[in-house]
This record gives structure tokens, C-alpha cells and sequence, in this order.
């Protein structure tokens, strides 16, 4: 394992650096919804109220950042997109690749196909360099804090966070189906169109499909829709005396349409049918026949015989959908009209070890295994819960419940924020007991001790109280540091523009050129994917048993903050000193970029080897 | 617009033969909208009663089913306040093959034959699973009250 101050020795000065908020009043941290004190309480200990935005332990809380949306604020298939390609076309290469911070950057995108780093290319060194590397190896090892520098000179290597996919296209998806059917076609002497049938009613599961045609079930086969005798080719007939049972008509000359099941309908209504079905009922591969209560289903011969272009090709587009929502490996880009598929092999079972963030062509990076934007390094099952968590307002119910009462006298609520139980009413001036509630002045001598507080049922009380209010505190603690980063996001969509706006105004600033401060592109892009999974950290911690993982996990954490909010303050300098702080701005975002490969990879391996202990189940 | 020959053909047979116990007669300034009454079949909560109810055929029939709602109030597990009726053949199970005639027909088993498993008004399918006799005894009141002529 890598130790977690990699890199302090370099930059000695981020860690005692002052984090200053900055003039940006937009940007203020979310307030919590909860608000304890409404009625206002008063007992003659005064006590911090609990304050759950306060902390003191964690630095500057983000005023000041501007980072963190998890996707453009425009999607669009333009080269503008603010993300990191799984293909890795860093435009900008050669013009800016000359500090070896930001090769280090560039490197830890995440790739999309790492699998093409075969054994081979470790083999095909030669037996030369074996005896060259051995001998170097001491010089090179000399600190912990440059290898992250050297990691560059390795291939690239796949991190325990990172998953293998590729992205498809329509067309590739449609050559895949085609692929699949002439291939069953081959195996089991079918006509493509019972091939492409049976596919379906399979779902595409040929090594199933081929055990069951095996079986030669031909009920299954009928139910599937195939038809074996060959004999189905669609035809429209003219039937002397023909009534349609749909419309009624009865002239002569009238086209009709059966299925094998000679439930003969008229052309017109077999059409309006099929329209109704596929357009209106996004119906395709279980239309059955228009009489009620038959089974047979029209086939995809019959189907574009009969449809109009408007709803075959509609119907295309269903059979391409249900391909893709039956396939396990596959899923759809879900970013507003992006038509890009993602094939990845990681499976539902899977998603409790992995979290599987795949990066759309289109820019848009979601989670494989639920749909949702990026949420690493938290696993699905766990999103889920905190989302569930945050959605329920049962957390503020119970620490109401613990720590507010209605006044006996004037019903307005009343806070309990001290340890003292003679409590007044800071309405109607009322004197009474927390414990017992009644009126203090018959609690006579035994002044701020009610008899029954002793008693097991009020230590009870206390205790249920004492609990809750815990917990809601712990809470508190990990929603405000995941909302913080949220809203940050949030009241940045605009990033991109702003930093594209910075780049112009730099340019005639300073005289560089476009490719030149490019610095702060990368800039922005690492402060929001680091906005993004530190958003998630928090949720992740939330769920963790305290043990010595969980302050190693803390303490990474930490370290990837206190890095953003050092960018991030950076990044909001004025222009006039932007060129000025090139340099130190691309460390820092190697540093940040790094920081969050090492937080992503480490709990990345904890979960695959099981070793986070969770204090639910997912 | 003109009738389609579907709808008038049906509705002539309508009123050539009717069904018995079913009656569909169709607005005169609206050949789409039927008022029908059913009676309640014999040995259910429901005998002796005569139920209203509103039939519609939408622009789209027979493609998509007819709406029917009852009109007068009746106690059913498969029926709303509002009197929409949850019947499979209305929904997904129609075909264009079915009729008007077919579906009042089927309506009228509903009623004969009441399923609290597949609820509209869930208090009433509850009640119907944990107290039949209770409930139809409600039912058969409902009947008296609201339905008897
Ligand atoms: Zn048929
Ligand atoms: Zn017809
Ligand atoms: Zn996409
Ligand atoms: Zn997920
Ligand atoms: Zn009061
Ligand atoms: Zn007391």
C-alpha cells in the first residue's frame, strides 16, 4: 500500500497553507434544512446550540470553491466536453506534456481499455534490460514521494477503481444482433428471421436458446413465436363473402391477413393494429394476434409486410432497446438524447466490490451498475441507502422527538438544549419540569433534580434521548460535508464557461496562447471530478464501522480536501496572477489528480478484498 | 365525421338482441356514448339491483377499448369511488376482436364474481378478504340503497 503523505514532502507549504474565503458570494455552503431551535428554549445551562455546519475539525469548508458538477453543463458530442475521454485524445499533448506534473495528471485519466496491455508487452522487453533494472532499482527507490512521478515510464497500468468497457454505437449494436443471429442461424439450421425469434424470447442467451432447441420442446418453440414449417410467407388474400370482425366491411375485392392461426383480419385493420401496438404501446417482439385471447405472435416477416416506414421504423428502434435492456453487459448512455451504449462486464452480483464508473463518448461518466452519475468510490447499494437516508426526514423526526417538547401551558415548541430540566417557556414565561413536565413550583426543594429522574424509567429516557441525539449528530457530520460538495457543484454549472472565459482573458493578459493555458482547463476538470467523489466519500464514510481502515480512509480523505480547497483557491485568483501561478497551479493539480487516484484506488482494493467492515448490510 | 360500420353494425345488434339483463342505448346527439344498465345476477349482493352505467367509444375504437364507468354507487373490490371498474379485458387484455356486448357481458360476471386480489378500491377488496360475510352484507345494502328502482 501506498503511504498516505506521498507527496507532503513536495509541497510543504499546502498543508499550513490558509484556506481564505474568497469574494465569491454566490457560492455560500447549503444550509441545513433542520432548523433545532425553532420554539427557542431556555434552561439555565447555556450550551451551544447543535450546529451541525460547525466544525472545527475540517478546514475552511468550501466558500470559496467553484468545481464539481458531474457533467457539463451542456451535454453535447462537441469536443468542448469537460471530461476526460476513455480513448485518452489529449488534444494538448505535445504542447503542453513538458512538466512532469502534468504528465502525471494526463495519466491518471481513466482509461478505457486497458485490457490492451497484453502480458506480452511486459515479455517482449527482452531479457536485456533485466540485468539494466536490477541495478538501478536502488537508485530509483530512493522516496516514496517521487514515484508517483516515475509511475509515468510504466505502462499503463489498470487501477483497482477503473473497469474495462467500450462504447457503442447504434450501428454496433446492430451488427452485434446480426452477428449473434447468422451465427445460431449456422448452429441450428434456422431461417435468420426463427433465429432472431428465438433470440429474443431468450434474450439473447444463445447458450440457453441452443440447450432448450436442443430439447426440441415445441410448444416452447410455438410460444416463442418460430414458425418451423417454413411455410410463413406473409401474404394479403382476397376471401370471397370476407367480413372483417374489427371494422365490418364486407366488399368484394378486400385485402385480408392471417397468421398461422387464421384469425383473418382486413389489411387495413392488421396495419392499424400493428400502428397502435408498436407506436402507441411501444410494443415489438410480443405482439400477439388482434383476435382476443390468441396467442400467436406476429412475426417480424408478417410485421414488415404489413407496417407503414413510420412504424417500422419505430419498431426497429424497439427491437434495438429490448436488445439492450436484455443484455446484462449492456447499457444505455443515459444522458438527455445520447445514443451511445456502454458494454461493460461487470455484473449486478458484482456491484457490492466494485463500483463501476464508465465514461460515455458523448462525456457524460455514470455508474454502470445503477444508471446514476459517478459515485465513487461509494458502492451502488450504499448510494442507494443515503440517498434513501437523506430523502427520509425520520433522522430529524427522532432528534425532534429527543430534544423537543410542546410547553403544557402554551403548546409552542420548546427546545431542550441544556442539561438543566427546569425549563421556562420563552412565550408565556411558564416554569416546568423537562422530565416530568409539570409545573416547577411543585417540584418544591428538590430544586433541578425532579424526584423521578432517578427513577429507571427517567434514566431510560435520558439514555434514548442521549442516543439519538448521537446519532443524528453523526449524521449530521457526514450530510453536511456531502452537501457542501454537492452545492458547490451545483452553484457552478457555469465552471466550464467561467474557466473558458479566464483562458481568453489570460490569453491577451499575458500574451500566451490558447494551448498555453490549457493549465486551466485541466484545472477544472480535476477540481470537479474531485468535488464529485469527495460528495461520495462522505456518504461512504457514513457507513463505515470506526476501525484503523476507516481513519486511514479519513485521513486520505482529508488530505484530498485540503488539496481541492488549495486549487480551488488558486483557480479563483485574479486574472492578473494567473500567469504567474502556472506552475504552481499545475502541481497542484497533479498533486489533487494524484490524491484522488490514491483515496479511489485504496478503497477500491478494500472492497474487492472485503476488508471495509459496513455497519449495514447492501 | 362519418360512424364507422363497426359501431353502427354493433349498435343495431344492440338493440335487435339484447342481451339479457344488459341494456346499451345510444345518445341521440352522440352515437358514441351509450347509457347502459346492467342488473345485478342472480345469488350475488348484487340481485334485485340495476346499475348504471356510462359507456364511451373513443375516437381510436376498436383499437383501443371503450371507457365504462358506473354511474350509480355500488360496494365492489373491483370498482372505485369514482365507479372505474378494474377488469383485464379493458386494459391490456382487449382486443379489437371484442364488443361492446362482450364487455358488458364481462362486467356483469365481475359482479357475480368479484376478485379482492385484484383490487381497484383497496379498502373494500380488504374487507371483502378479511370479512366477506361483512362485506357482502354491505354490498347487498348498497344494492337496496342506491340501485333498487
Ligand atoms: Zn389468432
Ligand atoms: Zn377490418
Ligand atoms: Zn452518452
Ligand atoms: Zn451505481
Ligand atoms: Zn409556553
Ligand atoms: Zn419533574
Amino acid at each position: 500500500m501506498r503511504p498516505l503523505r506521498l507527496l507532503a514532502a513536495e509541497f510543504p507549504n499546502l498543508a499550513c497553507e490558509q484556506l481564505t474565503a474568497t469574494d465569491k458570494a454566490s457560492s455560500k455552503p447549503k444550509k441545513l434544512h433542520l432548523k433545532p431551535s425553532e420554539g427557542a428554549a431556555d434552561s439555565h445551562t447555556e450550551q451551544p446550540p447543535l450546529s451541525p455546519t460547525s466544525s472545527q475539525r475540517l478546514p475552511t469548508l468550501p466558500n470559496n470553491l467553484t468545481v464539481a458538477e458531474e457533467r457539463p453543463a451542456k451535454r453535447s458530442h462537441s469536443s468542448t466536453s469537460t471530461h476526460p475521454h476513455p480513448t485518452g485524445d489529449h488534444e494538448t499533448d505535445e504542447e503542453v506534456a513538458f512538466s512532469p506534473a502534468y504528465d502525471a495528471l494526463v495519466e491518471n485519466e481513466p482509461k478505457g481499455k486497458m485490457s490492451e496491455m497484453s502480458d506480452d508487452d511486459f515479455l517482449s522487453g527482452g531479457s536485456d534490460d533485466d540485468f539494466m533494472d536490477e541495478s538501478m532499482d536502488s537508485d530509483f527507490e530512493e522516496e516514496d514521494g517521487t514515484q508517483y512521478l516515475d509511475d509515468k515510464d510504466d505502462k499503463p497500468q489498470k487501477k483497482a477503481y477503473e473497469v474495462d468497457f467500450t462504447v457503442l454505437t447504434e450501428g454496433e449494436i446492430k451488427k452485434a444482433q446480426s452477428d449473434a443471429i447468422e451465427e445460431s442461424c449456422a448452429i441450428l439450421a434456422l431461417t435468420p428471421e426463427n433465429a432472431a425469434v428465438l433470440l429474443r424470447h431468450f434474450k439473447w442467451n444463445k447458450d440457453r436458446m441452443i440447450e432448450q432447441y436442443m430439447d426440441g420442446s415445441q410448444k416452447l418453440l410455438e410460444e416463442a413465436g418460430v414458425d418451423l414449417t417454413g411455410s410463413n410467407k406473409p401474404e394479403l388474400k382476397t376471401v370471397p363473402g370476407f367480413m372483417c370482425d374489427i371494422c365490418c366491411e364486407d366488399e368484394d375485392g378486400l385485402q385480408t391477413f392471417s397468421l398461422r392461426c387464421n384469425h383473418r383480419y382486413c389489411a387495413d385493420c392488421y396495419r392499424h393494429y400493428l400502428s397502435q401496438k408498436i407506436k402507441e404501446e411501444g410494443e415489438a417482439i410480443r405482439i400477439q394476434c388482434p383476435s382476443d385471447g390468441c396467442k400467436v405472435l406476429v412475426d417480424p416477416k408478417s410485421i414488415t409486410m404489413l407496417a407503414g416506414v413510420g412504424v417500422l421504423s419505430r419498431y426497429y428502434e424497439l427491437l434495438n432497446r429490448t436488445y439492450v435492456e436484455d443484455r446484462e453487459n449492456l447499457r444505455w448512455c443515459p444522458a438527455p438524447n445520447c445514443e451511445f451504449v456502454v458494454d461493460c462486464p461487470v455484473s449486478q452480483k458484482q456491484l457490492h466490490e466494485i463500483v463501476p464508473t464508465v465514461f460515455c463518448t458523448c462525456g457524460h461518466h455514470f455508474c454502470f451498475g445503477c444508471g446514476s452519475n459517478d459515485h465513487q468510490p461509494c458502492p451502488c447499494g450504499l448510494v442507494k441507502k443515503w440517498l434513501k437516508k437523506c430523502e427520509d426526514d425520520s433522522e430529524t423526526a427522532n432528534w425532534i422527538s429527543a430534544n423537543t417538547k410542546e410547553c403544557p401551558k402554551c403548546q409552542s415548541t420548546i427546545e431542550k438544549n441544556g442539561g438543566c430540566n427546569h425549563m421556562t417557556c420563552r412565550k408565556c414565561k411558564h416554569e416546568f419540569c423537562w422530565v416530568c413536565m409539570g409545573p416547577w413550583n411543585e417540584h418544591g426543594t428538590s430544586w433541578y433534580n425532579c424526584n423521578r429522574y432517578e427513577e429507571k424509567s427517567g434514566i431510560d429516557a435520558r439514555d434514548t434521548q442521549a442516543k439519538s441525539r448521537a446519532s443524528l449528530e453523526r449524521y449530521l457530520h457526514y450530510y453536511n460535508r456531502y452537501a457542501n460538495h454537492e452545492q458547490s457543484g451545483k452553484l457552478d454549472k457555469d465552471l466550464y464557461i467561467k474557466t473558458e472565459k479566464k483562458m481568453t482573458m489570460l490569453q491577451s493578459a499575458s500574451g500566451m496562447s490558447w494551448i498555453e493555458v490549457q493549465y486551466l482547463d485541466a484545472a477544472s476538470k480535476v477540481l470537479q471530478q474531485c468535488r464529485q467523489t469527495l460528495k461520495w466519500t462522505y456518504a461512504f464514510a457514513f457507513y463505515l464501522q470506526r476501525n484503523h481502515l476507516t481513519t486511514i480512509f479519513e485521513d486520505n480523505q482529508k488530505d484530498l480536501e485540503m488539496a481541492v480547497e488549495a486549487l480551488s483557491e488558486l483557480f479563483e485568483k485574479p486574472t492578473d496572477q494567473l500567469a504567474n501561478i502556472k506552475v504552481e497551479m499545475m502541481d497542484k493539480t497533479a498533486y489533487v489528480s494524484n490524491r484522488r487516484v490514491i483515496l479511489l484506488d485504496t478503497t477500491a482494493k478494500g472492497l474487492q478484498d472485503g476488508t471495509w467492515e459496513f455497519t449495514v448490510e447492501f | 365525421m362519418a360512424l364507422p360500420k363497426r359501431i353502427i353494425k354493433e349498435t343495431e345488434r344492440l338493440v335487435a338482441e339484447p342481451v339479457p339483463g344488459i341494456q346499451a342505448i345510444p345518445h341521440d346527439d352522440n352515437l358514441r356514448y351509450f347509457d347502459v344498465s346492467i342488473h345485478g345476477p342472480a345469488q350475488s349482493p348484487y340481485e334485485g339491483g340495476v346499475f348504471k352505467l356510462e359507456l364511451f367509444l373513443p375516437e381510436d375504437y376498436p383499437m383501443t377499448p371503450p371507457k365504462i364507468r358506473f354511474l350509480t354507487k355500488i360496494y365492489h373490490p373491483n370498482i372505485d369511488r369514482l365507479g372505474r371498474i378494474c377488469l383485464d379485458v379493458l386494459k391490456a387484455n382487449w382486443s379489437p376482436a371484442l364488443q361492446i356486448r362482450t364487455i358488458l357481458l364481462s362486467i356483469q360476471a365481475l359482479l357475480g364474481a368479484p376478485n379482492p386480489d385484484d383490487p381497484l378500491a383497496n379498502d373494500v377488496a380488504q374487507r371483502w378478504k378479511e370479512d366477506e360475510p361483512g362485506a357482502i352484507a354491505t354490498a347487498r345494502e348498497w344494492t337496496q340503497t342506491h340501485a333498487t328502482p
